[in-house]
């Protein structure tokens, strides 16, 4: 069985937010129905969204470190939102692990967001539904989309590919291959979620150049440079032999 | 966790019910072996069913607050397998109608003793069904707490604690009710209920304050460093990606003051505990019905805030990612 998810690259995410506005996009015109906004445009603002990103500083000023920090559903391989719903409407899919509500079956309960320990599942305040990432199931399947699109909205807008999207048991496909190369990582491992996104860490990339490779002692350049040797006085083997 | 009045009203309303079931059972199992007077159907165990009936009706309506699309509720039944609410919204409506059918065989007298024991104890139809009512009872109290218990990232709800209070609790306050109904209607057995309500009280203040203990010194699991995956021992959110709140920032977090959570939980443990025992007992002496129905309605009001403490004080991981703006 496969298990579709992100990987999210800390290294590279810049905190532009296109992922959040190309998910926002995607999911509010998308065929389950736009996702709630009240107040768009005047105080209190509040809405629905399936992706944040958040920011955080690591260290102490001066040496601190800006992290930005992308969040949405994790799609856990032993999701704890799912067996506490008590209507079946959030389910996990068998054929690639994608956690989706069913919102025609969703009585609004909230008691499946008390049940993520993530807080990835957000109600929408209008439609009276619990809503939550779908990896844009309604996207990656889509074969009237060329086939370089058929990934999750997010994914395609990132403009750093800080996201990543593939199949996590594959151990061939390139988000396993980068997980174990890059030392991929899941969120609060301590209540055995087992999220299928993986995090990659933030690493320091420093160019290190050495004196030796400002000015090389063997550079064949110098060789060639080199003027001709001066004359000597006695004679050489030339002169004193011919062949 | 922000404590919603919906569920505050439903668990506290129908534990009424359920404690008042109960009692008027153990009521009438006592006199059944003749160590209580035996009581008038229609006046004692139907009026009282009615009664623990409609505070039970109460808290059914209180919970429909809660849904977003209470027109489908009736899908709630299906996932009993895997989901404690599931199994309470199936318990709640068998435990009501036990308690119906119980009151009914109560009120027309529908009362054949099934077999007499050579000492004068006798089974009635009424006290079968009066056990299986307790064990549904039984069972609604572990559903309703286990909705809660079982969220083990929910650090303070996740223990044996949390069952045994919803159930002590609920139990104490249908006593306190039973206890100042049967001033009204069946004096002989108020002093009995009485001093039950005074145990049941007495138990589940400790079993609260233990519960209290146990929260006060819980360490969190999960830690910043946790949530986000990064090793460093000072690490401060700057922004939680939007400025004009979501559903994170509301359902998760009480939105009150530390000294007011503190305030809250001496009112809760003077009105719940202190206070109905002291009424219970000087309404014992002076066979006061006013006093006796005060404790009920101090106790009621306390149990109000004992669920919203209960609430509040649940720390819930999530927030973690949602502490700034």
């Amino acid at each position: 069985m496969s298990q579709l998810a992100l990987v999210i690259d800390l290294n590279v995410c810049v905190g532009c937010h296109a992922c959040v506005t190309s998910c926002k996009e995607w999911n509010t015109s998308g065929p389950a129905g736009f996702m709630t906004d009240e107040n768009p445009y005047d105080k209190d603002p509040t809405g629905t969204f399936f992706n944040r990103v958040q920011t955080y500083e690591i260290g102490e000023f001066p040496n601190t470190e800006t992290m930005h920090f992308p969040k949405s559903c994790l799609h856990c391989e032993d999701p704890p939102c799912v067996p506490v719903c008590p209507t079946g409407a959030s389910y996990k899919r068998k054929e690639d692990g994608i956690v989706l509500v069913d919102y025609d079956k969703c009585i609004g309960c909230r008691y499946c967001s008390w049940a993520c320990p993530y807080g990835a599942r957000e109600i929408d305040e209008e439609q009276k539904v619990m809503k939550k990432c779908t990896l844009c199931v309604d996207r990656i399947y889509d074969e009237s989309l060329p086939e370089t699109e058929r990934k999750p909205a997010c994914v395609l807008a990132c403009p750093t590919s800080a996201r990543l999207f593939g199949d996590v048991h594959d151990p061939e496909s390139d988000i396993s291959v980068t997980i174990r190369e890059e030392g991929g990582y899941q969120l609060m491992p301590e209540w055995g979620t087992q999220p299928a996104n993986h995090y990659l860490p933030r690493r320091k990339t420093h160019m290190h150049i050495h004196e030796d490779e400002l000015q090389r002692a063997d550079n064949p350049l110098n060789k060639e440079q080199r003027g001709p040797s001066a004359p000597v006085e006695e004679p050489t083997l030339d002169d004193s032999t011919s062949w | 966790m922000h404590p919603a009045f919906s569920v505050i009203f439903l668990t506290t309303l129908i534990g009424v019910g359920q404690g008042m079931f109960l009692a008027l059972f153990t009521g009438q199992s006592y006199s059944a072996v003749e160590l209580l007077p035996t009581q008038n159907s229609a006046d004692f165990y139907a009026t009282g069913g009615m009664i623990a009936l409609l505070f039970l009706i109460g808290g059914l309506i209180a919970s429909f607050f809660h849904l977003g699309r209470p027109e489908r509720a009736w899908r709630a039944a299906t996932q009993w397998r895997t989901s404690w609410l599931s199994r309470e919204v199936i318990v709640l409506p068998i435990m009501m109608g036990l308690v119906f059918i119980y009151s009914l065989m109560h009120w027309f007298e529908w009362d054949t003793i099934l077999f007499t024991a050579k000492t004068g104890a006798r089974l009635q139809v009424t006290l079968v069904i009066g056990v299986l009512g307790m064990l549904a009872t039984f069972a609604l109290f572990i559903c309703t707490a286990m909705i809660y218990a079982c969220l083990k990232f929910l650090q303070e709800w996740h223990s044996p604690l949390t069952v045994i209070n919803y159930i002590l609790l609920g139990t104490a306050s249908g006593f306190t009710l039973a206890t100042a109904f049967a001033n009204v209607s069946a004096p002989d057995l108020m002093s009995f209920y009485a001093i039950w309500s005074m145990i049941i009280i007495a138990a589940g203040l400790i079993t609260r304050m233990a519960s209290l203990f146990r929260n006060s010194r819980i360490k969190a699991k999960s830690t910043i460093q946790t949530a986000i995956g990064v090793r460093h021992t000072k690490i401060e959110q700057k922004a939680m990606g939007f400025m004009g709140g979501s559903v994170n920032t509301r359902d998760f977090f009480h939105h009150a003051t530390a000294r007011f959570l503190k305030a809250m939980k001496w009112i809760f443990l003077l009105l719940t505990f202190v206070v109905p025992f002291i009424l219970l007992w000087s309404g014992m002496n002076s066979q006061s019905t006013g006093t006796l129905l005060a404790a009920f309605v101090v106790q009621y009001v306390g149990l109000i805030a004992e669920r919203w403490f209960f609430f509040a004080q649940a720390n819930h991981p999530q927030n973690l990612y949602y502490q700034t703006i």
